[in-house]
């Protein structure tokens, strides 16, 4: 008799197969959509931008984001940076300061308020028609911008466009892990962005029109995660987000598993607490695929990572308490088990072959967010980081934002 | 705005999905059939080699008893029954699985008689011990049994132990159930020497017993001593 816990695994696993299989349909229809260009591109008009960088004791990288942005392959006069310096408590204001004899640089300094306020200082200062922000843990490629302003002449009705966000140097095996992970956001954004279903907008680098702000109102906090929270006003608002795969930002990453832990928790607690402040945009008809895929999409990871989370350790439990009654009963046999590998115990029920099909999947959709970005097939070996160290420790975030969120604790920045 | 849902694209990522999921279904169908169908092969062998060492020892009677020996037959209903067991948990309790198991039964019982005989007409010196359990419900004492079996198993390699699950379905089974007068409330159970011990019984027990119902001899020096509870 099948059981309650694989019919709960079917069910997930019949799900989570069918948005990889939606997300490649969708790669299948637009496919020639999909260009990497190379070297400069000109625009007709170039619009005036604005790059707020919010700075919260980012000394040590700080130069580098700014200087990026100075190099950028867009007219100076066109370009406005502002820096802001959100009361940090290292050497930040001094090294932002170093900058402010650019005559399109200004910088500011206010009391710590978080990110959005800074950002949102930054918007009431605004000039231009168009707006974005820089983290200050991020580097723009010199294309980049004009990139992504290509996607705003092309298509007037686009409100948002978001770059392929790439990891900076990755140097320790869990930022090799997250590369590959980060190409797989490269492929899953591009595919919603055709959906018109993107969900965030990331904080390097994204511009919007200066209207969204101006009728959605500023930033707020939301839960740490301003930048997912936009997303969701603006796709409740029917406004477009585009997603532009060859307008690179380079960002670092943590480089430690609890670096990691902390900046994961925050994001599966903004995503799960922007999608309880926004519930009433699920399954509605009228906010499309955003409230159809994206958003369940989403709930369902939280819920198959929990399931799959609670499974390994009952097995595992159960496997020690095997283990725990053999050596009571006849001690512990140090003698080698010399049996000859048998392929008859290989397991061959349909889960098996279920999982082998959403791992191909996944793995496939890395690859070709790696070609998205590089316009290169290959298999970048990070996916075997990526695999290993996600399946071992995504859970724990994961059951920790859920714990927050019932227990209302908001995760910290770092 | 963008908010033009295409329901046919919905529509039609659920069929390709049905059809992936109908794919392993069949791939998973098609490898456990093919088990199966090993499964069978191994049986019939055994059979044969049964019939084969039953014929032999008909016709060659006392006189040649030196050319008689099931001791690779041992190792090889071990490990058919190794396979039953994991086929029973893996390949769900098909029909076909109950099925190979009653014939595992059988052959059991039949190599368990004709060793009986070899071993009292030539001397051989085998032990016997007959294994009863359950699998209808969750028994553990049985689970510890078992393993006490497999240590005693390695200990002395003469010994040869004929599992039976209590809810096999097959009158030769309940005809050795009437005749030891075996209850599901007391499993698991073992008969050696035509004594019935009922409830789980530690390696020491079962060692104590065995050595002196058979005179074996351990092929490895000391059992280890079980663990202090």
């Amino acid at each position: 008799m099948i059981s309650i816990f694989s019919i709960i695994f079917y069910v997930l696993a019949f799900m989570s197969v069918y948005v990889q299989v939606f997300l490649l349909l969708t790669f299948i229809e637009n496919r020639k959509k999909i260009v990497v260009r190379k070297g400069d591109i000109q625009l007709k008009k170039y619009p005036a931008v604005t790059v707020i960088v919010p700075c919260w004791n980012e000394e040590k990288t700080i130069y580098k984001t700014v200087r990026s942005l100075l190099d950028l392959n867009y007219p100076k006069d066109k370009l406005k940076i502002f820096l802001v310096d959100d009361g940090s408590t290292d050497s930040t204001w001094h090294a932002i300061n170093k900058f402010a004899k650019y005559s399109n640089v200004n910088v500011f300094h206010k009391k710590n308020g978080g990110k959005h306020s800074a950002l949102n200082l930054g918007l009431e200062k605004l000039e231009t028609d168009f707006v974005g922000c820089l983290d200050a843990d991020s580097f723009a490629d010199k294309n980049a911008l004009v990139r992504i302003m290509s996607y705003f002449e092309k298509d007037p009705t686009a409100m948002a466009v978001a770059p392929s966000v790439m990891v900076e140097n990755p140097k320790s095996i869990i930022q090799k892990a997250q590369k590959a992970e980060y190409y797989l956001s490269v492929y899953v954004k591009k595919m919603l962005a055709f959906l018109g279903a993107i969900h965030v907008t990331p904080g390097p680098l994204t511009i919007f029109k200066r209207q969204v702000f101006d009728n959605l109102g500023p930033y707020r906090s939301a839960h740490n995660t301003e930048d997912m929270e936009i997303a969701y006003r603006m796709q409740s608002n029917h406004y477009k987000i585009e997603q532009c795969n060859d307008a690179y930002v380079y960002t670092n990453t943590p480089s430690t598993v609890s670096k990691l832990y902390k900046q994961r928790l925050r994001w599966i607690y903004g995503f799960i607490n922007n999608t309880i402040d926004y519930r009433k945009v699920l399954f509605k008809r009228k906010y499309g695929n955003f409230s159809l895929f994206t958003v369940p999409a989403g709930i369902l990871s939280v819920v198959a990572v929990s399931y799959l989370f609670f499974k390994v350790v009952y097995s595992l439990g159960k496997f020690l308490a095997h283990k725990f009654v053999e050596y009571r009963v006849v001690g512990v046999d140090f003698t080698p088990s010399v049996g000859s590998f048998d392929p008859f115990f290989i397991n061959s029920q349909a889960g098996i072959f279920v999982s082998i099909m959403l791992y191909s999947l996944v793995i496939f959709s890395i690859v070709l967010g790696h070609k998205m970005a590089k316009e290169k097939w290959s298999f970048p070996v990070n996916i075997v980081y990526f695999f290993v160290i996600y399946s071992v420790i995504a859970p724990f975030w994961l059951m920790r934002a859920l714990l927050n969120t019932v227990i209302t604790k908001k995760p910290s920045w770092r | 705005m963008n908010n033009n849902l295409d329901w046919k694209k919905y529509f039609l990522v659920f069929l390709i999905t049905v059809g992936l999921f109908l794919t392993a279904i069949y791939l998973s169908n098609y490898f456990g059939e093919k088990k199966l169908s090993q499964l069978k092969t191994i049986q019939d062998q055994i059979a044969i080699d049964i019939l084969s060492s039953e014929t032999q020892f008909s016709l060659l009677s006392e006189l040649s008893c030196k050319n008689v020996s099931g001791a690779s037959l041992s190792n090889e209903l071990d490990e058919l029954g190794g396979k039953l067991d994991w086929g029973e948990k893996n390949l769900g309790a098909t029909e076909e699985v109950s099925y190979l198991k009653k014939y595992y039964s059988l052959l059991q019982i039949k190599d368990y008689l004709l060793m009986k005989k070899i071993s009292e007409r030539c001397g051989h010196k085998y032990a016997f011990v007959l294994y009863f359990y359950t699998t209808l419900e969750n028994c553990s004492e049985c689970e510890k049994q078992s393993l006490v079996l497999s240590k005693l198993r390695s200990t002395y390699p003469e010994l040869r132990v004929y599992s039976f699950d209590f809810s096999t379905d097959l009158s030769a089974v309940k005809a050795m159930l009437d005749i030891y007068k075996i209850e599901d409330t007391k499993l698991p159970a073992l008969v050696i020497e035509d004594e019935v011990l009922t409830g789980f019984n530690s390696v020491e027990e079962l060692d104590i017993k065995i050595k002196e119902t058979f005179k074996l001899e351990s092929k490895i020096e000391n059992i280890p001593e079980k663990v202090e509870e």
